[in-house]
């Protein structure tokens, strides 16, 4: 298998390219930019379209209209850019518009933005988090495909230091025979009658039924939690305490369960690939055997919501992330430093950090 | 009287008759319009229609075309997604004033600019009429709406409406830009003549065009329907005159 | 008699009273009823001399109208 030398948002870029993506629209912001420019020269190779859009919410727009043709689409942007964003995001649901939201996070604060849905509504995105550019590559890839399987957008979330972080990656694709045809789009009814591609509900004699149409797009939530649950969980055997993270500070903790390990400390690592369906099943499973259960985020608490909710209690749950930033506010801070995750892990396993 | 033939009826892209709009509103006359030369120049099983939000929003569920429904201002940039993935494809917005020129004023000057290959229609009846006949960006100076009661629209406090059509006009990337009307049987005629010219336009893939057109509503003008057209000449025209603003 | 025979159809039931062909019709044959439609509304009626000129037809939000025109008599 052949591996190329990427940075990670071109990785990402690629991913989507090779996933058959053929319509891009973004705006410039940190760390998204990079893909942007990478498809503003990759996508015409292809004979696809990249827009230099004049803002994020007619971006997202521009992406509404090429998934609304049938075409895959993506966008990417940073949490101020999804914020933005959100009218357009609650209500692709609504209109079930499959297409990839990538946010390239400045640190992790947009982990509630991106699983509860920033935007109004009952609605939820598809949450997938690489840690990992290799893995990024790939749920891009899956992204798109669950994105057209349930008809719902998808987003990935990545952020600075994947970005900008360049590793071997190869592209991999799926199988996708399984997928329907998009006999939905709107394509011009030749042949057929016409298509309405709406966020309201199609009207039932002339009357729209906004409630059972809601109700139909929320019914798909509790099928896609059944179906699409993802987890890595390590060390978990022996484990008196296991750290839950996501992304790539991820990366971090995995290298800093290494070092307690090598010191004698029985700890193990959970972590969330889907943040939306969240696992909880894993984390109450691995939970059941713990002293206490560690959450490593960076931010002021999110998915340690996620995580007491799995738990239900039954065993004490630690924060030991917190919001940590450099100098620009991009999410590379201090609480990165593996000896800072490695002295909060031996604090927990100790008994001296508060629950 | 048995040798008869029917000469004129509903549409043939008209699936029903039965809208809920107001009795003497405008905006199905421009729809009926826009049908006749979707037929005409047979554009049916291309046609992609990108609806805005306003009391138009009622017409997708009646119309044989494909259909975006779009976000209240946003159809400008879901047509040019659509034009670019498909550009082969018949592709027009139909937005209201509310919609075009006071949310989305951003998404239509831009496409303008951008020269999209798409024609953006826009339906002006100077308020925002779904939500009950508030001031726009369109309304004119006097004009008494929801927000503008006691006094009717005043500078001092309103600030002034923008032609979004001089506006286009003046954009590099726009080709054909004209105004019209549904008042009067000679304004419809005037109207059809110059959208089938936006519409060659858009066949021809020589840039964006664009047709503005006066729709009558009163309910919101506080007129009865008969008294609608002589409110058009009145309020209406003075500020945004019947003409072709640019052609190529 | 006009040299052209021509009528309308009207769908009175969907008419929502509007009146705006009454002052379009060119020969004056449309008044507005003294029944009210099933909606509550006045809807046109037509009374003879229509001309078959299709203005009512164009002008109609509800697209009531059915114009039928016949050929041409001397």
């Amino acid at each position: 298998m052949t591996r190329v030398l990427m940075e990670g948002s071109h990785a990402v870029a690629e991913a989507a390219i090779q996933a058959g993506c053929r319509f891009y629209a973004g705006y410039p912001i940190t760390p998204s930019t990079e893909i942007l420019e990478y498809m503003s020269y990759r996508m015409p190779q292809v004979g696809g379209v990249c827009m230099n859009a004049e803002s994020e919410i007619e971006a997202i727009n521009m992406v509404w209209g090429a998934a609304g043709c049938g075409v895959r689409a993506m966008i990417a942007s940073t949490g101020q850019g999804i914020s933005l964003m959100q009218e357009a995001l609650a209500e692709m649901a609504n209109a079930e518009l499959p297409c990839v939201v990538v946010n390239m996070k400045r640190g992790q604060g947009d982990y509630f933005q991106a699983t509860r849905g920033g935007g109004h509504g009952d609605y939820r995105h598809l949450v997938l988090a690489p840690h990992t550019v290799q893995e990024a590559v790939d749920l891009v890839q899956l992204g798109f495909h669950l994105a057209d399987r349930w008809r719902n957008p998808v987003d990935v979330l990545g952020d600075f230091v994947l970005s900008h972080t360049s590793e071997a990656v190869a592209f991999r694709p799926l199988d996708e025979r399984d997928l329907p045809p998009k006999t939905w789009a709107a394509t011009g009814a030749r042949g057929r009658p016409a298509h309405n591609v709406t966020p309201l509900g199609a009207p039932e004699k002339l009357r729209l039924n906004p409630g059972s149409h809601f109700a139909a797009i929320a019914a798909k939530l509790p099928r896609i939690a059944a179906a699409e649950k993802r987890c890595e969980t390590g060390f978990l055997d022996d484990a008196e305490v296991a750290v839950v993270a996501f992304g790539s500070p991820a990366r971090f903790v995995k290298y800093a369960v290494h070092v307690c390990r090598e010191r004698g400390m029985r700890v193990g690592w959970i972590r969330p690939i889907t943040l939306w369906p969240f696992p909880d099943e894993t984390v109450a499973a691995a939970a059941a055997g713990l002293r206490a259960v560690a959450v490593f985020e960076q931010n002021a608490g999110q998915m340690i919501d996620d995580v007491r909710l799995a738990v239900l209690g039954r065993v004490p749950i630690v924060e030991i992330g917190g919001i940590s930033h450099d100098h620009s506010g991009f999410g590379v801070g201090p609480a990165l430093e593996p000896e800072h995750i490695i002295a909060r892990i031996t604090d927990v396993y100790r008994g001296q950090a508060a629950a | 009287m048995e040798s008869l033939k029917k000469v004129s009826g509903k549409p043939e892209l008209l699936l029903s008759t039965q809208h809920s709009l107001c009795p003497g509103c405008g905006e199905p006359l421009a729809l009926r319009t826009i049908l006749e030369l979707v037929t005409e120049l047979e554009l049916r099983d291309r046609t992609i229609c990108v609806c805005g939000i306003g009391c138009y929003t009622a017409f997708p569920g009646i119309i044989d075309v494909d259909v975006l429904q779009a976000l209240h201002g946003r159809a400008p940039s879901v047509a040019t997604g659509a034009k670019r993935v498909l550009p082969d494809r018949f592709v027009f917005t139909l937005q209201g004033d509310g919609d075009m020129v006071s949310e989305g004023l951003q998404e239509i000057v831009h496409s303008a600019a951008r020269g999209e290959k798409f024609t953006a229609v826009l339906l002006n009846n100077g308020v925002f009429g779904e939500t009950g006949g508030h001031m726009t960006t369109t309304s004119v100076l006097g004009q008494r709406t929801k927000t503008t009661m006691a006094t009717g629209r005043v500078a001092e406090q309103h600030g002034w409406p923008i032609r979004i059509a001089d506006v286009i006009a003046q954009l590099d990337g726009s080709v054909y830009v004209a105004r019209g009307g549904m008042h009067t049987p000679a304004a419809i005629a005037w109207t059809k003549r110059i959208l089938r010219e936006a519409f060659q336009v858009q066949l021809a893939g020589t840039g964006f065009s664009f047709v503005e057109i006066l729709t009558m509503c009163p309910t919101d003008w506080y007129v009865d329907a008969t008294e609608t057209p002589d409110w058009i000449e009145r309020n209406f025209t003075p500020t945004y005159p019947l003409r072709i603003l640019k052609s190529p | 008699m006009p040299r052209q025979p021509a009528t309308v159809t009207i769908d009175v039931e969907t008419c929502k009273g509007c009146e705006l062909c009454v002052p379009v019709c060119p020969p004056r044959v449309l008044v507005m009823s003294e029944e009210r439609n099933g909606m509550g509304y006045r809807y046109p009626v037509l009374l003879e001399g229509c001309t078959g000129c299709e203005l009512c037809a164009k002008i109609c939000p509800d697209f009531c109208f059915e114009v039928y025109r016949g050929a041409a008599v001397a």
